[in-house]
């Protein structure tokens, strides 16, 4: 009688053990946590917070900038990376990581002239690397009397602006600036921080808003909304097609749209200078970093449903902050290759 | 008998536990003392071993080259050397006198119902976080600076020769100059409590007999003060020097951040510190991580000869008073 007891102790004691095993299995992940790209920080904990209030999944993105992004994934200690510069498709293979676009925005040179609002100031794209190669150091050169004849610019000369900190902004703006001008491209050449042969260095966005606010006669470059925000004079840019544009939503949603993103291996797309009428010429889209091989693979899940849902709910809450948002066709692509590509431990597919 | 004993065993238990106590308490002291000493030379090698691959790279050429280029991976402290150097030099050259003014003032001359305002004043501004002073340096002080200060020194001291091709060029606000001033102001309420406090303990003995036999204020303060204090002052001015060297943020804000030595201070420059806050976060690879260890390491060395050389100060004038004496 009391053998029997103490054995069905012993059995349900087994059970009890053995039943919250099973269940911490599947026990859903209520948080996630990445670190990277600034850029993209306002919009990312904006959709954080409307998808913890929907969902209560809390996802933690710490803005520590793109290359502590990529070094934070490549030691594990975050679930996911974010990168404003695409990694090449080598490095990526190299480190078994998969990155997709998340988010788009565009870069705008502005000035501080008197007398020249938004829209006013008409370049080139070599006008503009001549400016920041220090070829042109005066507002009335030639050059640019020439692409503005309504205008009466200034005998000043121009302050050139830069990031003084290294930037997936300033990336972008150089890949720009060496993709239109074969001599930037020797002598400066495309990163996140260069040698700049001229001008003065403005820490973040907002450093380069507050110095080309400050200085008259200064030309920068930041990203959209902080030319919004700050009420800076931004730049008409010629594209490769030919036509003067401005940043608008539409001229980046066109350079995005007219990128060939199907063959872009590894999702390693630039989309400046982009073909199509309508394209701004400084578009950039900001990069989020997973691992292929998911040793958590209900962590990663949790991952991807979190950008699966900002694509598909977060397009006006992006808009609001002046980002933009993934196109449908590049969207369908990104989850495509999540089915094909990213594993878990038995190599069945983690997302479904 | 019995009692005694039971006593002298309680003594002893007591002098036993206080012979403990004291031990562990001295081991205790040893041992923060030491580590000290462990965290220094921690850092010295581990910023030896990040730097290594720079040093052994670029080697004695890394500290006079002027090249800073993330692209093509060659790099050179001679800018950031410099930067750092000249800030720090401006912040002295105006800080030193101004410190030494207040604290004077304080201790010598303000009436008793201001000493303790001003005081309390001081000691505010020096705990206010330094990137309070680089906000406000930047939207408040440069533009200042720059629209009406600059352009009035430009014009008195730019047609000067020898220095006025300093004191030339665009009146943007931001510059080495503003970064030099900025940290004069920052390092002014740590010097001039320090040398307050120093001043207050010269004994009225001393004062008074100086006074009684008809010496000035000022003859006072240069024969009396000054020897009397001379060793806390040094430290006073070192511990401001000490910040000034490695005061990042405010910094940052204003110097513009440009990777060039130009003649004028009132053109952009760089700082160690202000290189390392920049660019840390996005350098990748192992030469561009490795030659901004380098900068710290360098840094590291320039505040070590600085305070190596103010111990020395002091020791010199201790031995010429020991043969005075």
């Amino acid at each position: 009688m009391l053998k029997s007891a103490l054995k069905m102790i012993v059995i349900m004691m087994g059970m009890a053990l053995l039943f919250p095993l099973s269940s911490g299995y599947a026990k859903e992940v209520k948080s996630i946590s990445g670190a990277g790209a600034t850029f993209p920080y306002p919009v990312y904990s904006k959709w954080a917070d409307a998808y913890n209030k929907e969902t209560g999944v809390k996802f933690n993105y710490q803005s520590i900038g793109s290359g502590g992004g990529i070094k934070q994934i490549k030691a594990k200690t975050v679930d996911f990376g974010a990168s404003d510069a695409p990694l090449k498709p080598g490095e990526l293979d190299k480190s078994g990581l998969l990155q997709f676009p998340m988010i788009m925005g565009g870069v705008v040179p502005v000035v501080n002239l008197k007398g020249v609002g938004s829209g006013g100031l008409r370049m080139s794209n070599t006008l503009l690397a001549d400016i920041y190669l220090g070829r042109i150091k005066n507002w009335n050169d030639s050059r640019i009397r020439a692409e503005n004849p309504d205008l009466s610019l200034p005998d000043k000369s121009i302050m050139v602006v830069h990031r003084s900190d290294g930037s997936g902004t300033t990336w972008i703006f150089t890949n720009y600036l060496s993709k239109v001008s074969a001599e930037w491209k020797n002598k400066v050449g495309n990163n996140k921080a260069v040698a700049w042969p001229v001008g003065i260095g403005g820490k973040g966005n907002e450093g380069v808003a507050s110095y080309v606010k400050r200085i008259k006669g200064s030309i920068g470059y930041v990203e959209y909304a902080y030319a919004l925000q700050n009420h800076l004079s931004y730049v008409k840019l010629k594209n490769r097609d030919g036509g003067y544009v401005e940043p608008s939503s539409e001229t980046f949603q066109a350079a995005a749209a007219n990128a060939d993103w199907n063959n872009a291996k590894g999702f390693y797309m630039v989309l400046t200078n982009q073909p199509g009428k309508d394209s701004w010429p400084i578009t950039g889209a900001s990069f989020i970093l997973v691992y292929k091989k998911q040793a958590k693979p209900d962590t990663g899940r949790v991952v991807l449903k979190f950008c699966d849902w900002a694509y598909r709910n977060g397009a006006k809450m992006a808009e609001e902050l002046d980002y933009i948002p993934m196109p449908a066709n590049v969207v369908e692509l990104v989850e495509k290759t999540w089915q094909r590509e990213i594993k878990d431990p038995q190599g069945r597919s983690v997302w479904k | 008998m019995n009692r005694e004993k039971t006593l002298g065993s309680v003594i002893h238990a007591r002098i036993q536990r206080g012979l403990f106590l004291d031990r562990l308490f001295s081991h205790g002291t040893r041992i923060f003392a030491w580590a000290v000493l462990a965290v220094i030379i921690a850092i010295i090698v581990s910023l030896f071993i990040g730097a290594a691959p720079a040093l052994k790279k670029f080697g004695f050429g890394f500290l006079v080259s002027t090249a800073w280029n993330p692209v093509t991976e060659d790099f050179g402290a001679l800018v950031s050397i410099y930067g750092t150097l000249v800030t720090s030099a401006i912040a002295m050259l105006i800080g030193v006198p101004v410190s030494f003014g207040i604290a004077l003032f304080i201790t010598e001359l303000s009436p008793i119902w201001l000493k303790r305002p001003i005081g309390t004043a001081i000691e505010l501004l020096a705990a206010i976080p330094s990137i309070i002073y680089g906000m406000w340096a930047l939207f408040v002080f440069a533009p200042l600076f720059g629209d009406h200060i600059q352009p009035w020194i430009s014009d008195h001291l730019g047609p000067l020769p020898l220095i006025g091709a300093l004191f030339s060029g665009p009146p943007l606000g931001i510059g080495v100059f503003t970064a030099g001033i900025i940290l004069a102001i920052m390092v002014i309420p740590f010097m001039s409590a320090v040398m307050r406090d120093m001043f207050e303990v010269v004994p009225d003995v001393l004062k008074e007999s100086a006074y009684g036999i008809g010496a000035t204020t000022w003859e006072v303060v240069r024969h009396v003060v000054l020897p009397y204090t001379k060793v806390g002052v040094v430290g006073g001015i070192m511990l401001g020097l000490g910040r000034a060297l490695g005061e990042t943020m405010a910094v940052t804000f204003v110097i513009g951040n440009a990777n060039r030595i130009h003649a004028s201070l009132f053109m952009p420059g760089n700082t160690i510190s202000s290189s390392l806050a920049n660019q840390f976060t996005e350098a990748v690879g192992e030469m561009y991580t490795s030659s901004l260890i380098a900068l710290g390491l360098i840094l590291f060395l320039i505040t070590f000869v600085v305070l190596a050389a103010a111990k020395f100060l002091l020791f010199r004038i201790a031995a010429r008073e020991g043969r005075r004496g």
